[in-house]
């Protein structure tokens, strides 16, 4: 039982700060219990958290004295209290009699302290419920006693599940309007087990009750002596719902590093699950990097050792790369470390979700593009049924496949609802337009842990998904190099690849400015060129170069720089005849005038390669299809 | 070890804390100078130790503070070296707008809700941190942690951004701002429960105390300085009072107490049977009138 306060008389200070004290040691034994409330329009849950609210006390007098009057303007019950108006908060809301958005509310009884969240039932705002769910160990369903389970309970009971509540209460309310009736309430709780059977709750307690009344809420009532159940509030102060994370493997996810100055580096965040101590070891999850703990500094001093759900900083004994988004993890039980994963999708926005489209996926403290790879299936949300489909409208469930361009550290979602949890944002519009909670991992990723890798080429090719190599188009001027070259990296782009085109014209106006066109300067103009490509496959990227490189020599050089596999040679072969009759930039014109000296192909020769990788011979053959021909090629050597 | 209820509290704050300042690149904390602030404070300290919060604190004086208050926060600003902005509406300071002549709404729009929009835009702040909790008043209790503005500030309560865990959608476009409420789950209970464990220094004027206070309009009006003219038949009392909550003191409401210690307070809040908006003027003309101010970019 609570303290209870002396109200008359005047206490001394002593005796006020004793009371208070006692108070006080009181609410530190109390456990918080953080729950929602989900049913369909009209099942009375605003007017279920108002009577919770009333019956604990919660309910100041001059707040009474403000829903009196809104009861007259808004009520609907009638000439009582109309409770709901307590907490439908938006002006909106009033006038519509329904709740729109998510609420919270704060209430204690002498045995826990609650938060609860007042959640939506129209159909089109489940995700007020996920969002409501996602920080909820309890979810109360409630059924209109009239009305039975509609497609709305199970909806909420499924996403209920989906994101990881174990504990729920089936309150069968308004059943004074059934005369109280325990077959009633007896059909409407077998329904529900019937359906809910196989959503992996572990407690379901149905109790029947009106919330308007007050009946089995916080009290018992004779009408419902039928009933040898507990009372909402009895049951929401007794049962179990601590999810032990304290007791699993330890997870930092690295939320910001403390620099404050030279000889302080430490790493801040909020321990996701298990405990951490001075002197344990600790791995880079990213990284593979070990390291021991040094300090657990807070400014109320630094800590022995710290656990699941404390807000501190490490400090570590090695000097080791940690940033934002990597996570500080037991290296004896690692968590997966993927690019690739399968989850469960909830799709909040009105723009159906794409499979293919890229959005940004956040965990707690990291973010990286990801997209949809594979819609798996999508989930009745009724009939639990797996069905084919294309993609994913606004409040639909569905399994997907993703792939991250980084490595993402994650838990499945069923082991740690922090370390396996999701957001998709919109990049255009930064909505967040879906909630992921990861089942697996897929293929090589899982459970292949990354072992401390230096940075090189096959590391920065590896982060890229491509193999890096360079296409040398080479041909006459006016043969289509540039526009093959430019079509193929558009496409290469829009897929994803890391890609940059090197050509005469950014090569002449920057790097190669002090080159003039004597043979000397065009053989340089052509090292320079090889030797940028190597750095950019060095780089890891996909190097287009787009150069007329008339000598075998040259080509051969350029060739030389790279490794093999790393060079792909394009001749694109479109006769003198035809590029003179082309001439785009009125350059074989102004040749064959004899006003440019040295041009390839009038007075200086052009000697075709005579083994090249890709061929084409470019009459009478499209654009698109040339880049087709190339795309091919590179897919089926592996290089995209 | 499980964490008590407060400690779970202050994780969830300091958590938050650290959030904006790893992905935002302007943010700044609006102290108010009342024991949610000072709370606020003591939380961005501990969440940044052993460095200092990596970002400023903007109070926006309305002009018509308690003269106590504004000693209170340069003591604290000299003690804790964070750096303070003031930022007042020069041009209602010129014109002369005030609670007496012009009313609380036009005073409240022009030097509170007008005076924070020009210190935003003028710094070009893109987070701000405020006090706020869901308990204190419906609205509230629907706005989420982190709170998207669009480029005119205002708040749009039918397109809020799901929250869900604890992953915050940090993202905003050029001119839009997010306002953060890190203490959003605290209780007025936990306010002073926190500030007695803490020993976290707050304004006097919570203290119970002989003060020269007016009756009007039902409220207890304490007359702060010269520019409080006394009414036909007002008289001026020295009364034993407190304020629960502070704000401009022609529009603060004190209460009659003798509470004058930290657990004097938290007794009184706990057999309090009113609630803690009653003290001030700007909730009462109606009952949606703190959602419509937050809608304009009231905090």
């Amino acid at each position: 039982m609570d303290t209870q306060f002396q109200t008359s008389g005047t206490p001394s200070r002593e005796e006020i700060s004793a009371e208070v004290q006692a108070f006080l040691a009181e609410q530190e034994q109390k456990t918080l219990l953080r729950f929602l409330t989900c049913g369909s329009v009209d099942d009375g849950k605003s007017t279920l958290i108002g009577r919770l609210l009333f019956d604990t006390k919660l309910i100041y007098e001059d707040q009474l004295a403000v829903l009196e009057r809104d009861s007259r303007k808004h009520g609907t019950v009638g000439d009582d209290f109309d409770l709901a108006l307590l907490v439908d908060g938006l002006e909106a809301e009033r006038e519509q009699g329904i709740t729109i958005d998510v609420a919270y509310r704060f209430f204690s009884t002498p045995k826990r302290k609650f938060i609860v969240a007042d959640t939506p039932g129209h159909e089109q705002y489940t995700r007020n419920m996920a969002t409501g769910a996602s920080t909820a160990d309890l979810a109360i369903v409630l059924i209109d006693a009239r009305r039975g389970v509609l497609p709305q309970t199970r909806r909420h009971s499924f996403i209920a599940s989906l994101l990881g509540i174990r504990n729920i209460v089936v309150a069968v309310n308004k059943i004074d309007l059934v005369d109280h009736s325990q077959k009633v309430f007896d059909t409407i709780t077998a329904d529900y087990h019937a359906f809910a059977k196989d959503l992996g709750f572990e407690s379901v307690q149905a109790i029947p009750m009106s919330a308007r009344f007050g009946d089995n809420v916080s009290t018992r009532s004779n009408k419902l002596a039928w009933f040898d159940g507990p009372t909402l509030i009895e049951h929401l102060e007794s049962v179990p719902v601590d999810e032990g994370l304290a007791e699993k493997p330890l997870r930092f996810p690295v939320q910001y590093v403390s620099r404050p100055n030279l000889d302080f580096r430490g790493f801040s965040g909020t321990i996701a699950s298990g405990r951490v101590s001075q002197g344990d070891p600790i791995v880079v999850a990213k990284s593979g990097k070990p390291s021991t703990v040094a300090r657990i500094v807070t400014q109320d001093g630094d800590l022995a050792s710290a656990s699941a759900g404390q807000a501190v900083t490490l400090v570590l004994a090695d000097e080791i790369e940690v940033s934002r988004g990597n996570m500080l993890v037991a290296p004896d039980t690692r968590p997966e470390v993927a690019e690739q994963f399968e989850a469960s999708l909830v799709w909040f926005d009105e723009k159906p979700m794409m499979p293919g489209r890229s959005y940004l996926l956040r965990t707690e403290t990291d973010q990286t593009p990801a997209s949809i790879t594979a819609l798996k299936h999508r989930v009745d949300v009724n009939s639990f049924a797996h069905e084919a489909a294309n993609s994913l409208d606004l409040n639909e469930v569905g399994v997907v496949n993703l792939s991250t361009q980084e490595p993402l550290v994650f838990d499945p979602y069923a082991q740690n609802r922090v370390t396996g949890a999701f957001v998709l944002i919109d990049r255009l519009t930064n909505a967040t337009v879906g909630a992921g909670m990861i089942n697996h991992g897929l293929r090589r990723a899982s459970n292949v842990h990354w072992q401390s890798l230096d940075v090189n080429k096959p590391a920065r090719a590896e982060q890229k998904h491509q193999k890096p190599v360079v296409l040398w188009f080479t041909g006459l001027s006016g043969s289509g190099k540039s526009t093959i070259a430019n079509l193929l990296e558009k496409r290469l782009f829009a897929d994803g690849r890391h890609t940059y085109t090197l050509d005469g014209d950014n090569l002449r106006h920057g790097l190669n400015r002090d080159l003039g066109f004597t043979e000397e300067s065009r053989v340089e103009n052509i090292r320079r060129v090889g030797e940028v490509s190597k750095l950019m496959v060095d780089a890891g990227l996909i190097v287009l170069v787009s150069f007329i490189s008339p000598f075998i020599a040259e080509r051969r050089m350029a060739r030389a720089l790279v490794e093999e596999h790393e060079f792909v040679e394009v001749f694109v072969d479109t006769p003198f005849e035809v590029c003179a009759a082309r001439d785009p930039k009125g350059l074989y014109a102004k040749a064959l005038r004899g006003e440019i000296k040295n041009f390839t192909g009038v007075d200086s020769p052009y000697e075709p390669p005579e083994s090249p990788e890709i061929h084409l011979q470019t009459v009478g053959r499209s654009v698109e299809d040339m880049t087709d021909e190339i795309e091919d090629w590179l897919k089926q050597r592996g290089y995209i | 070890m499980s964490m008590t209820h407060l400690q779970r509290l202050e994780a969830e704050a300091i958590h938050i804390f650290r959030e904006v300042a790893a992905t935002f690149t302007k943010p700044v904390m609006l102290y108010s100078v009342g024991k949610d602030s000072s709370v606020m404070l003591h939380l961005a300290m501990k969440a940044f130790y052993p460095a200092k919060p990596p970002f400023p604190f903007l109070h926006v004086d309305s002009h018509w503070k308690f003269g106590e208050m504004i000693a209170f926060r340069d003591q604290m600003a000299e003690e804790l070296g964070f750096d303070l902005i003031v930022h007042k509406n020069m041009e209602g300071v010129r014109d002369g707008v005030g609670p007496f002549t012009h009313g609380s709404n036009a005073h409240t729009h022009l030097m509170k809700t007008m005076a924070l929009r020009e210190a935003l835009d003028l710094h070009g702040f893109d987070a701000a941190f405020g006090g706020a909790r869901r308990d204190e008043e419906k609205s509230r209790a629907k706005e989420r942690i982190f709170s998207f503005r669009n480029a005119q500030q205002a708040w749009d309560p039918k397109n809020q951004r799901p929250e869900m865990w604890k992953i915050f959608n940090t993202r905003i476009a050029q001119g839009e701002s997010i306002r953060v409420f890190p203490i959003s789950n605290w209780t007025e209970l936990d306010v002073w429960q926190y500030i007695l464990q803490e020993g976290i220094p707050i304004v006097p004027l919570y203290f119970a105390a002989k003060r020269p206070v007016v009756a009007r309009d039902g409220m207890l009006i304490m007359k702060d300085d010269d520019r409080m003219e006394l009414r036909d038949g007002e008289v001026l009392e020295e009364r034993l009072v407190r304020f629960r909550t502070l704000g401009c003191y022609p529009l603060t409401g004190a209460v009659e107490s003798s509470a004058d210690t930290l657990e004097g307070i938290v007794r009184e809040t706990l057999v309090a049977r009113t609630s803690e908006r009653e003290g001030r003027a700007i909730d009462h003309d109606e009952s949606g009138s703190m959602e419509k101010k937050k809608r304009e970019g009231y905090f």
